[in-house]
Formats: structure tokens, C-alpha cells, sequence
């Protein structure tokens, strides 16, 4: 299993051919305390950056962007009652969706760990 | 005759904390900052504010199983009880009436009373919408003349007078852009928003059925031009700007915006919800906008919220006129004013004309009359030259709380140049810990209401303060004053910050839980034989 990021603050864990989607705790310290989360129904059809989720916290409404594209398998229920899982577990249990890849290529374009940290160590 | 009391002699405030008072008190230790329990808390059963005889009549067959069955939950007071409720949540109210009201981007500007008093002659309060029309002459000619206002000081073709407030307006000027993009044949599906737009912008076209796509913003606060013209092409059906922009900052090249959307076939939407800073001084129209709203309640110093409704009459380019809403007032050769709807807008309104093409309707009726007359009499107390003066004074008190301040708070576009008519602070520059919430907070205990917070997104920890032109240099002075010392408290990291505030009937809120689990219903407790 591999885990990728993008600029947008969204992670992605892939394991086969299915991606695992959540905010990174970058994101979520920024965002403060989360209210709400609107999760992409299951079924739908994603392009790579378009927003299907949206993520309300005490400060804003903040969309979250698809860092791939394919079919959303699943969501994370649990976040209906337990919004605040993302502020307290972002990157494992306060994941968002998943989805499975239509077209595997994209992860090439995503940043790896060291590169993410990087990038929010320039913000 | 001597003056009375040529000292100037008053009895003292008394210390918050009197240790002399006997405690506890019925008021909890509070005097008059009385408590409040809910209405229905207050109500006991049975009790009536007024007497009604049992009716006489079986109930209506007709309504059938829309009958009531059960008793209205109704709480049970007396006319007194019921008005001292009101009364005392009321004394909890802050209001513009009571002190600044710094919040950014809502133009919270005095509502002189001059506008109530108009407002109230029984030839304006009194007329009904549905009365006809050589009944209520003066008061379509009131419409008639404020639009001749609002036309003049944009510098457009004409101007919609229905739409009900800010984000109606919006929704007026997009289906206007989409009714002339149908009329050509034409099926644009994308709107573009700059970051530095209002909020509402991206709503408002989704709602009217465009895909939104957002422009950024450059490091100093405005449109990344090149972008905006990068992503210009036939599928995009046009703009919306705010200008000045949520940054509190003029967009320069709205002219160069302008022309290059029209050359692609767009159209240019401004959001004239910051208009109080440029009234007077720039007319719209020369820059190139085709269609713009126009916040009565802001620069035309209507009420705000609970004090009245709001009022978004939006103006329109030549282009975008035809297709105008229903109903509008028209004057006939002979100078009479009348009300144009649907059943005689084919016979009297000439082709090509304002709402010729109308794409139908907002509302019931003609607008938000209450205001219109406020409007009016704003406009024609301060003439041309007066409401000049209104931009510029807002303007002018914005930098002078953005100068007197930037050196104890961030303040992120400061190097761009004057701001608008607001200054923009950041939480940027505060230890580690403290937030733009706190400032907030702490305000409270200064007597003040707080500012806009945490927009726009673009900066962080945003604090938009819009003094308007309505405080006095005094005035300003004590609110500078307050934030200066609040900056500075939250710079030695005074930790009773957090806790703000500490003199509100409430202390600070779990805003959190609020958001999270909201009680949004109040319901009767379980008694203890249940």
C-alpha cells in the first residue's frame, strides 16, 4: 500500500485498486473544529479534482476534491455521528471515502510523504 | 439664573463588584442585566392574555383532516408578561443604535430617522400592492424616481426594482445573462468567481444552474487577471466581480476584465454590495458591467435584519435590459407612472425596450416599498454631492483604522495601497494559541460589537472592519483604542484573552457542540409522573 497527497491537503491510500480518501491533519488543524461532513453517495462517478465532499467546521464549509477519478465505493459513515474522527484521527479512521481508479496514472502527479511535508512546510 | 448643576455633578457608576450589596439577590446578583427564561418556561397553563368567548359555530366540514385535534402548544402569559419578555431580551440586543458596529462588508450605517419618519406618512405605509393603480400614484412614482437615481449613479440603462436583497439581486442579474445567452442560441454552462468575490456569488450561480469555476487571487489581494483571461471561451457565460472586493481593495483592471469577457461573449456581473465606497465616485456602468445589484440596506442606509427587510435592486446594461423581471414602472409620454405586468407588458413596452424580453417574474409584487421610500429619502437629503461625501468618508475612516492599528495586528494588504471602505486585519502575527476569535471576544467586554471574523477565506485568520461613514473621529478613536489594547493583551499572551468574554450575559459559547448537536426545539420536560 502506497499513500500519496495532493496541494489541496487531501491524502490518498491505495490498496489495489481502490483508494482510501481523507483530509490531512494539516488540514484539519487549519479547518478547527469539524461540524459536519457531506459524504459523495455511493455509485457516483468522480473526476480527478472535482469536489464531492464538503467539510463544515466551526470557521468554514471547505470542499474536498477527488485526487482521482473513478467510482466511489464507500464512505465513511461513522463521520454522521463522530464528525470530530477528523479532527482526531485524520489520516486513518477520520477518512472520508473511496474510491475506485479508473486510471492509476494520476498517482504519478500526487506528492509522496516527504514531498507533502515539504510543501506545507513552505505555507 | 444660575445654571443648574454648573459642577456638573452625577452620581458615581459604583464598582462591578460592591461588596456592600446583599447576596444573593432575586436577580441572581445581576440588578437590572436581568436572566431570561424562555417563553414557554414563563408560561403557565390555562392563562390567556386575552378573554374569548367559546365559539358558538361547529368547526368548517370543509377543513376535514386538516381539523386540529389537539391543543396548540401554545406558552400561557398576559399581555404584560408577554411584553416584558420581549422587552427584556431586547436590553440583551446590541444594535447601531446603541454603538459601532464594525462588521465588514455588511455596511452597518446609521438609518436616519428622517427615512422612518417619510417612511411612515400614511400615503406610503398605508397603500396595499394589490390597490389600483390611480390610487397610488405617488407611490409608483417614489419607485419611478429612485430607479431615475440608481441609473444615474451606476451609469447603466436600467434598473430591476423587485429583487428582495442582496443574493436575490444576484440571482435577478445571472438569469438575466442566461435568458440573453438563450435569446442568441447560446448554451454557456460555466461561471467564473474570483476568490475575492462574496461569498454568496458561488451559490447564487450554481443555483442558477451554472458550473462555478474559481479565479485566483494574486498576492496583493485582487484578480489574477491572467488567469481570468486564460480561462475565457464559449463555454463560459460570464463573471462576477465585487468591486471593491472582499479584501477591501478597488479590482484596477475591471475595465480590461470588462472588455476581454465581452469579446468572448460573456457578461460581467458586479456585486455592488461594497457600492457605499465608490456612490459618487464611479459609475459601473463606465466600466463595463452589464448587470449589478445594488444593497438598499447597506449603501442606502435601509434597516438591517430584524429592523427590516433588505432590498436588492439591480442594474442593467443595454445589453441585458430586455430581459428585465416583471412587474416595472414606466412613464408614459404624458408623464404619468405606471405599473408594467404581465397582461399589458406586449402592448405598451416597445421592442428591444427595458423588460420587452422579460424572463418573468421574482415576486409577487413591486418590491420592498418601505425601503424604497427610506432610499429615496437618503438620497434626496444628501443630493449628488452629499452621498459623495459618503463614500469618501467611509473611505477615509477605513484607513484611518487600518493605520492606526497595522503596526499591533497584520494586516495583509496594507503594501497594496489606500483600502476601500474596509480595513482587513490577520491573526497572523498573534502568539501561538491566540486567535482572531479572541480580539472578537474581548470586544464584547470592550462595549463593542465585534467584527466580521474569518472572512474573507483568502487570509487567514481574517478580521474585516467596516467603520462606514457613520462614526465620528471620537468614535473611532475609542474603538482603536480597544483593539490596540486587545492586540497588545493577546501579544503578552494574557491568558483571561481566551476566555472572553467575561462581562456578556453569556460567556463564551461552545460553538463547536452548537454546530454539532444543536437544540433547535424546545420541548416540555418529562414530569415526574410520566
Amino acid at each position: 500500500m502506497s499513500r500519496y497527497f495532493t496541494e489541496d491537503h487531501e491524502w490518498i491510500e491505495v490498496d489495489g485498486e481502490v483508494g482510501t480518501v481523507g483530509i490531512t491533519d494539516y488540514a484539519q488543524s487549519q479547518l478547527g473544529d469539524i461540524t459536519f461532513v457531506e459524504l459523495p453517495a455511493v455509485g457516483q462517478q468522480v473526476g480527478k479534482g472535482d469536489s464531492v465532499s464538503v467539510v463544515d467546521s466551526v470557521k468554514a464549509a471547505s470542499d474536498v476534491y477527488s485526487p482521482v477519478s473513478g467510482e466511489v465505493t464507500d464512505a465513511n459513515q461513522a463521520l454522521a455521528d463522530e464528525p470530530e474522527l477528523v479532527n482526531s484521527d485524520a489520516e486513518v479512521s477520520g477518512w472520508l471515502f473511496r474510491v475506485k481508479l479508473s486510471d492509476p496514472g494520476e498517482l504519478g502527479k500526487l506528492m509522496d510523504r516527504a514531498g507533502y511535508d515539504a510543501y506545507v512546510g513552505g505555507l | 439664573m444660575s445654571a443648574p448643576n454648573a459642577a456638573g455633578w452625577r452620581p458615581s457608576l459604583g464598582a462591578a463588584n460592591d461588596s456592600a450589596a446583599p447576596s444573593p439577590t432575586a436577580s441572581g446578583d445581576r440588578g437590572l442585566m436581568l436572566e431570561e427564561a424562555l417563553i414557554f418556561e414563563l408560561g403557565q397553563p390555562g392563562k390567556c392574555g386575552v378573554d374569548l368567548d367559546e365559539p358558538e359555530l361547529e368547526p368548517l366540514p370543509a377543513l376535514g383532516r386538516h381539523l386540529r385535534r389537539q391543543a396548540c402548544p401554545l406558552p400561557g402569559l398576559t399581555e404584560p408578561e408577554t411584553v416584558r419578555h420581549y422587552t427584556r431580551l431586547s436590553r440583551q440586543n446590541y444594535a447601531i443604535d446603541l454603538g459601532p458596529f464594525p462588521l465588514g462588508s455588511c455596511t452597518m450605517k446609521h438609518n436616519p430617522r428622517l427615512n422612518e419618519k417619510v417612511a411612515r406618512l400614511p400615503g406610503f405605509a398605508d397603500v396595499h400592492p394589490l390597490q389600483p393603480q390611480q390610487t397610488v400614484r405617488g407611490a409608483l412614482e417614489v419607485i419611478a424616481q429612485l430607479a431615475d437615481w440608481l441609473i444615474a449613479l451606476t451609469g447603466m440603462h436600467g434598473v430591476a426594482m423587485t429583487p428582495k436583497a442582496g443574493a436575490h439581486g444576484e440571482l435577478c442579474g445571472l438569469l438575466c445573462i442566461r435568458a440573453a445567452h438563450d435569446a442568441r442560441g447560446e448554451a454557456r454552462e460555466v461561471m467564473l468567481v474570483p476568490d475575492s468575490a462574496h461569498g454568496t456569488n458561488p451559490a447564487t450561480a450554481a443555483f442558477a444552474g451554472y458550473r462555478v469555476e474559481s479565479i485566483a487571487a494574486t498576492a496583493e489581494g485582487r484578480i489574477d487577471v491572467a488567469a481570468l483571461l486564460a480561462r475565457l471561451g464559449p463555454d463560459v457565460a460570464g463573471v462576477m466581480i465585487t468591486n471593491p472586493n472582499t479584501c477591501g481593495l478597488f479590482e484596477r483592471d475591471i475595465k480590461e476584465i470588462a472588455d476581454a469577457v465581452h469579446a468572448a461573449g460573456g457578461y460581467v456581473y458586479c456585486d455592488g454590495a461594497n457600492f457605499n465606497a465608490i456612490v459618487g465616485k464611479v459609475r459601473p456602468g463606465d466600466l463595463g458591467v452589464d448587470a449589478m445589484h445594488i444593497n438598499l440596506h447597506k449603501t442606502f442606509s435601509t434597516p438591517h435584519g430584524g429592523g427590516g427587510p433588505g432590498s436588492g435592486p439591480v442594474v442593467l446594461s443595454e445589453a441585458l435590459a430586455p430581459f428585465a423581471p416583471l412587474p416595472f414602472t414606466m412613464r408614459t409620454a404624458e408623464g404619468v407612472t405606471h405599473l408594467v405586468e404581465e397582461e399589458d407588458a406586449a402592448a405598451i413596452v416597445p421592442g428591444e425596450s427595458f423588460g420587452s424580453r422579460s424572463f418573468g417574474r421574482m415576486t409577487a409584487f413591486h418590491g420592498q416599498m418601505g425601503m424604497f421610500t427610506r432610499a429615496l429619502t437618503y438620497i434626496l437629503s444628501h443630493g449628488a454631492d452629499g452621498l459623495r461625501q459618503v463614500a469618501e468618508d467611509a473611505v477615509l475612516n477605513a484607513n484611518y483604522v487600518l493605520r492606526r492599528v497595522e503596526d499591533v495586528l497584520v494586516a495583509p494588504f496594507a503594501a497594496s495601497g489606500p483600502c476601500m471602505h474596509e480595513a482587513l486585519f490577520s491573526d497572523a502575527g498573534l502568539p501561538e494559541g491566540f486567535t482572531t476569535l479572541d480580539i472578537a471576544k474581548g470586544l464584547i467586554d470592550e462595549g463593542f460589537h465585534p467584527m466580521t471574523v474569518y472572512f474573507p477565506l483568502v487570509v487567514r485568520g481574517a478580521m474585516l472592519v467596516e467603520p462606514t461613514e457613520t462614526e465620528s473621529r471620537a468614535g473611532l478613536d475609542r474603538f482603536i483604542a480597544s483593539l490596540r489594547s486587545l492586540a497588545e493583551r493577546a501579544g503578552r499572551s494574557d491568558e483571561s484573552l481566551k476566555s472572553a468574554p467575561h462581562l456578556a450575559p453569556r460567556r463564551r459559547l461552545d460553538e463547536t457542540q452548537a454546530a454539532r448537536k444543536p437544540v433547535l426545539v424546545w420541548r416540555e420536560p418529562a414530569s415526574a409522573a410520566d
